[in-house]
C-alpha cells in the first residue's frame, strides 16, 4: 500500500506527496501529458527532442544540470509514445534547489537556438546508434507502419526519420512549449523524506505563480478495427532470420489489458512459459523468442517476435506459433499456471515499488490516467482474471484478421 | 519577490556525516561466511551466493560461463523445464552471472517463499548434471547470438579494447568464438562444476527484509554441504598489452557511426591513487556534467553520450574512455578527447567546478547508501575485494579533502595520450 497526499494549485498543477522516512533522499518527477502520440505526423520525433531541449537552460538559468550536481543531485527523463517524464533525485535537505529548477523549466525556456542546433546532432546520433547502426534496429518502425493506418502509434518517439528532427525550427519549439508544458498539463509528485505541509508551502512559492495554460484536450484518430491480416517481409543485412507478429490489445485500463498481460506473461514470460519451451527447447525452431506490449495507454500491441534457428523454415515456425496459440485459446489453463502468472505479477509490483523513485514516477503515471489510487488496487485486477478470461481474450485477441506479421529475412 | 535567478540555500553534502550501515556476519557450520543487511520496508528478499569459479580458473576458453549458464539446466531429479517453473511459480527469479573471478547464483523472491526456494537452490550447487541435450541447445543459441552481435560495432570495439590492454590470454582480455562454442564438452563442465560449486568457495550475500528464520534455514540447506574444504588454486596471468597503440578497423563498411574506445592500464582499487582518481575521473568524463560530456556531446554534438570509467575488475584494471561517434566526426572526437587530457594536465580545476564534483559524488554516495540491496552491493565489493568499511570512510574523506594540485599531479601522472591505447570500429 503506497500512502500519499494530493492537493491541486489554483493553476491546475496536480502534486502528489509520498513520505518515507527511512530515506535520506527525496525525489521531484514531473510529468508532463504528451508525448509522441501528440505529434503532427509531418513533424515527429519532436516530443523527445523536445525532452533534450528541457536541459538546455530556462528563462533565469542558464543551466539546468549544474545547480542541481552542486546540490548533490542527479535526474533524467524519458519520453515514450504517450508522456514525458522528468525526475530528480536529491539529498532531502536540498529540496528546494529542485523546486526551484523544474518550476523555472515549467514557467518558460529560454528558446536557445544553440541548444536546438546541438541537440538535434545529439538525438540524431541518438537514432543512428540505437535504429539504424544496429542488426534489427528497424524492425519497430516498419511494425508500427503496418500495425497502425491511423493512429500516431504508428512512429517511434525517435520519430519516423531523421529528417523531422533535422527540421524542427525554434517556432516548432515554442509553439510546443506554450500548448504542452503549463501547470494544467502536468503532475508533480515529491516522494522521499518530506513533510507534505512544507511540500506545499514550496509547490505554491515556486510553481504557484506560473500561468495555468489551456488544457490540451487529446482528441486523436482511434485505430479502427483491423478486418484483415496484414503482412509484410523485409530482407536486410542481418545474420539470422526474425519473426515479428503483433494483434491489437485493449487499452490499458480495460479488463482486457489484465487478461493480455497474464496471457504474454503465459505465452513467454521466462524460461518455464509455453512458447519458450516449446519452441526453443522442444521444437528448436527459434533460437530465442519473447512474448511481450509495451504497457501503451490506448490500444496497443501484443507481441510475439524471435530469431530463427538457422535453416529453419519461417512458415513452419509461423506455424508452430499458431499451435500454441489454437491451444490457449481451446484449453483453460490450468489453477497453477494461472497462480504462476499471478505470483510473478505480484512479485514484480513488489520489487518496482523499492525504491522511491520508481514509486514516484507510478504515482505520476497512475494520477495520468485518472486515479494515483489506481497503483494500490492494481493486484487485484490481476487477482480477479479466471482461466475463462485467458480463453476468452486469447479468442478476441489472437484473431488473424486482428494480426500483423513480420518476415524480417535475412539477405 | 521570488527570485528565481539564485539558486535556493543548500547544504553542501561535503558536509554530510556519511555513515555505512553495517552489515550483520555469521558463518554456516561448513564455515561458509554470510553477509546480512537487514533492511527495506518491502517484504523482499534478495540472496547471492558467490563462488570462487569465473573465468581465472578456467582450463579453456567459456567453460566458467557455460558451467554458470547451465546451472539451471538439471540435476538429477529435475528438468530445467521443471527448476523453471519451480521458482517462476514463487514469482522468483533466480539469475546467474560469471565475472572473471567469481560466478553467481542470485534469488531475488518475496520473503515469504523462502521455505520452497533455498532446497532447490541447493539442489543445483550440489547436483546439476548438464544434460548433453541443454548443452547443444545452449551451443547452438549462444552462436546465433553471438552472430548478431559481431555485426555490432559496439561489442567488437568493447572485445578488441581489452584484449590490448591486457593480452588475449588474461582473463580479462579474452573473449568468445564460434569455435571455443563447439568445442565445449559436457565433462569438462560437470568437472569444472565439481571443482569450483559442490566443492568450491562461496560466500553468501542477503538483503531485504530478512525473515527470523533464514539464517537457520540456510544452515539447513547449504551449512552441510562439501564448501570451503579445497583449497582454491593459485593462479596468476601476465598482463600481455600489445605493443601497437592504435587501431581503426572497418566491421561493417556501411556503417554510420563509429564505436571509440581508449584505455591505459591503471592499478587495481587497493593502489593509494585509486580512490583520487575517481574525483579526476569524474571531472573528466565520469558523468552528465563532465567535461567530455559538456564538451562533445553538449557543444558539438558529435554524440549521444561520452563516458570514462575506471574497469570494474579486482586485480590490474584500465582507464577507459568509451563512446559512439557519428562516422566523419570520429576523428574530431578522438582530439577533443585529448585535448580535455591536455587541460587537465596543464590547467588546476577550478574551486568552483571542483566543489560541484565533489558534490555530486557525494550525493550519489548517499543515494547509493539508500535501500538494502544497493548497501549489500557495496559491501559485497569490499568484502571480495578484501577492504573493509575504512575504505568506505577513507574514500568519503579523500573525496572531501583532495584539492585541485593533488589532481593535476594525477592528470600528469595518467592522462597521457601516449600511454593510451585507442581503437575505432565502425
Amino acid at each position: 500500500m503506497i500512502e500519499y497526499n494530493r492537493f491541486t494549485l489554483d493553476n491546475g498543477l496536480t502534486v502528489l506527496v509520498h513520505e518515507d522516512t527511512a530515506t535520506p533522499m527525496a525525489v521531484v518527477n514531473v510529468l508532463y501529458d504528451v508525448g509522441a502520440r501528440d505529434e503532427h505526423p509531418e513533424k515527429t520525433g519532436f516530443a523527445h527532442l523536445f525532452e533534450h531541449l528541457m536541459f538546455g537552460g530556462s528563462i533565469n538559468i542558464a543551466d539546468y544540470d549544474e545547480p542541481l550536481q552542486r546540490a548533490g543531485g542527479d535526474n533524467n527523463a524519458y519520453t515514450t509514445n504517450d508522456l514525458t517524464n522528468y525526475y530528480c533525485q536529491l539529498p532531502a535537505q536540498n529540496i528546494e534547489t529542485a523546486f526551484w529548477l523544474e518550476s523555472d523549466r515549467m514557467l518558460s525556456l529560454a528558446f536557445s537556438e544553440k541548444s536546438l542546433a546541438v541537440q538535434q546532432k545529439v538525438v540524431c546520433e541518438e537514432f543512428r546508434e540505437h535504429y539504424i547502426n544496429k542488426p534489427y534496429g528497424d524492425v519497430w518502425k516498419h511494425m508500427r507502419t503496418l500495425a497502425y493506418t491511423v493512429h500516431p502509434y504508428q512512429w517511434m518517439t525517435i520519430g519516423k526519420e531523421l529528417s523531422h528532427v533535422e527540421n524542427a525550427h525554434i517556432d516548432d519549439v515554442k509553439q510546443f512549449f506554450f500548448k504542452h508544458y503549463r501547470p494544467v498539463n502536468a503532475i508533480l509528485v515529491v516522494a522521499g523524506n518530506v513533510k507534505t505541509e512544507e511540500i506545499k508551502r514550496l509547490a505554491e512559492k515556486w510553481f504557484g505563480p506560473i500561468p495555468m495554460g489551456d488544457k490540451y484536450i487529446r482528441c486523436l484518430p482511434q485505430e479502427p478495427v483491423q478486418d484483415q491480416a496484414r503482412r509484410l517481409t523485409i530482407e536486410a543485412e542481418v545474420p539470422l532470420d526474425a519473426f515479428v507478429k503483433t494483434w491489437h490489445m485493449d487499452a490499458r485500463l480495460n479488463k482486457g489489458y489484465y487478461a493480455s498481460d497474464l496471457i504474454t506473461e503465459i505465452l513467454g514470460g521466462g524460461a518455464s512459459s509455453r512458447l519458450y519451451q516449446a519452441l526453443v527447447k522442444e521444437q528448436k525452431l527459434f533460437s530465442n523468442l519473447d512474448c511481450y506490449h509495451f504497457g501503451s495507454l490506448d490500444a496497443g500491441l501484443l507481441t510475439i517476435e524471435g530469431k530463427l534457428v538457422k535453416g529453419v523454415d519461417i512458415n513452419k515456425a509461423e506455424l508452430a506459433i499458431a499451435e500454441q496459440i489454437s491451444h490457449i485459446q481451446e484449453h483453460p489453463v490450468s489453477i497453477a499456471e494461472l497462480t504462476k502468472v499471478k505470483n510473478k505479477t505480484e512479485s514484480v509490483i513488489a520489487f518496482e515499488d523499492m525504491s522511491i523513485m520508481s514509486r514516484a514516477s507510478s504515482l505520476a503515471m497512475y494520477e495520468l490516467m485518472g486515479d494515483a489510487s489506481l497503483m494500490n488496487t492494481e493486484l487485484e485486477k490481476y487477482q480477479e482474471i479466471n482461466p475463462q478470461d485467458i480463453v476468452d481474450y486469447s479468442k478476441r485477441i489472437f484473431r488473424e484478421s486482428n494480426s500483423n506479421t513480420l518476415h524480417y529475412l535475412a539477405k | 519577490m521570488l527570485n528565481r535567478k539564485i539558486q535556493p540555500t543548500i547544504i553542501d553534502a561535503v558536509s554530510f556525516d556519511l555513515k555505512l550501515r553495517t552489515c550483520e556476519q555469521y558463518q554456516l557450520d561448513n564455515t561458509v561466511p554470510v553477509y546480512s543487511m537487514n533492511a527495506g520496508t518491502q517484504d523482499v528478499l534478495m540472496i547471492e551466493w558467490v563462488f570462487k569459479a569465473g573465468n581465472w580458473f578456467e582450463q579453456k576458453n567459456i567453460i566458467a560461463g557455460t558451467t554458470n549458464f547451465l546451472l539451471k539446466n538439471g540435476t538429477s531429479d529435475k528438468t530445467a523445464f521443471q527448476i523453471n517453473d519451480h521458482f517462476e511459480f514463487y514469482g522468483a527469479y533466480l539469475n546467474r552471472t560469471c565475472y572473471n573471478e567469481t560466478a553467481s547464483i542470485t534469488l531475488h523472491c518475496l520473503s515469504k517463499h523462502i521455505n520452497e526456494l533455498l532446497p532447490v537452490v541447493a539442489e543445483l550447487i550440489c547436483d546439476s548434471i548438464f544434460p548433453e541435450e541443454e548443452l547443444s541447445t545452449y551451443q547452438q543459441n549462444q552462436k546465433q547470438k553471438l552472430s548478431v552481435n559481431l555485426k555490432k560495432c559496439d561489442f567488437i570495439a568493447n572485445r578488441l579494447i581489452d584484449e590490448y590492454v591486457y593480452g588475449f590470454h588474461h582473463p580479462y582480455g579474452k573473449y568468445t568464438s564460434t569455435i571455443d562454442y563447439d568445442q565445449l564438452k559436457r565433462d569438462e563442465l560437470i568437472a569444472f562444476f565439481k571443482r569450483f560449486y559442490a566443492e568450491g568457495h562461496c560466500t553468501i550475500f542477503t538483503a531485504g527484509k530478512i525473515p527470523s528464520n533464514l539464517q537457520s534455514q540456510l544452515n539447513k540447506y547449504f551449512g552441510s554441504l562439501p564448501l570451503q574444504k579445497r583449497a582454491i588454486p593459485h593462479i596468476e596471468y601476465n598482463l600481455q598489452s600489445a605493443q601497437e597503440k592504435k587501431y581503426q578497423i572497418i566491421n561493417d563498411a556501411n556503417g554510420v557511426q563509429g564505436a571509440i574506445r581508449i584505455a591505459r592500464p591503471f592499478p587495481n582499487k587497493h593502489h593509494p591513487d585509486y580512490p583520487k582518481t575517481q574525483i579526476l575521473n569524474n571531472v573528466f568524463g565520469g558523468f552528465f556534467g563532465s567535461r567530455l560530456m559538456s564538451n562533445i556531446r553538449e557543444d558539438k554534438g558529435y554524440t549521444y553520450g561520452i563516458h570514462s570509467y575506471i574497469q570494474n575488475h579486482m586485480g590490474e584494471t584500465a582507464w577507459m574512455i568509451s563512446t559512439e561517434a557519428g562516422r566523419d566526426v570520429c576523428e574530431a572526437t578522438i582530439s577533443e578527447v585529448y585535448k580535455e587530457m591536455e587541460i587537465l594536465r596543464n590547467e588546476l580545476i577550478d574551486e568552483d567546478e571542483l566543489s560541484l564534483v565533489k558534490n555530486y559524488m557525494l550525493g550519489s554516495v548517499l543515494g547509493d547508501l539508500d535501500g538494502p540491496f544497493q548497501l549489500i552491493a557495496r559491501w559485497k565489493n569490499y568484502v571480495l575485494n578484501n577492504l573493509d568499511e575504512q575504505y568506505f570512510y577513507n574514500s568519503v574523506q579523500i573525496i572531501k579533502s583532495t584539492g585541485s594540485e593533488e589532481l593535476n599531479e594525477l592528470a600528469k601522472k595518467y592522462l597521457n595520450p601516449e600511454d593510451f591505447y585507442e581503437l575505432t570500429v565502425i
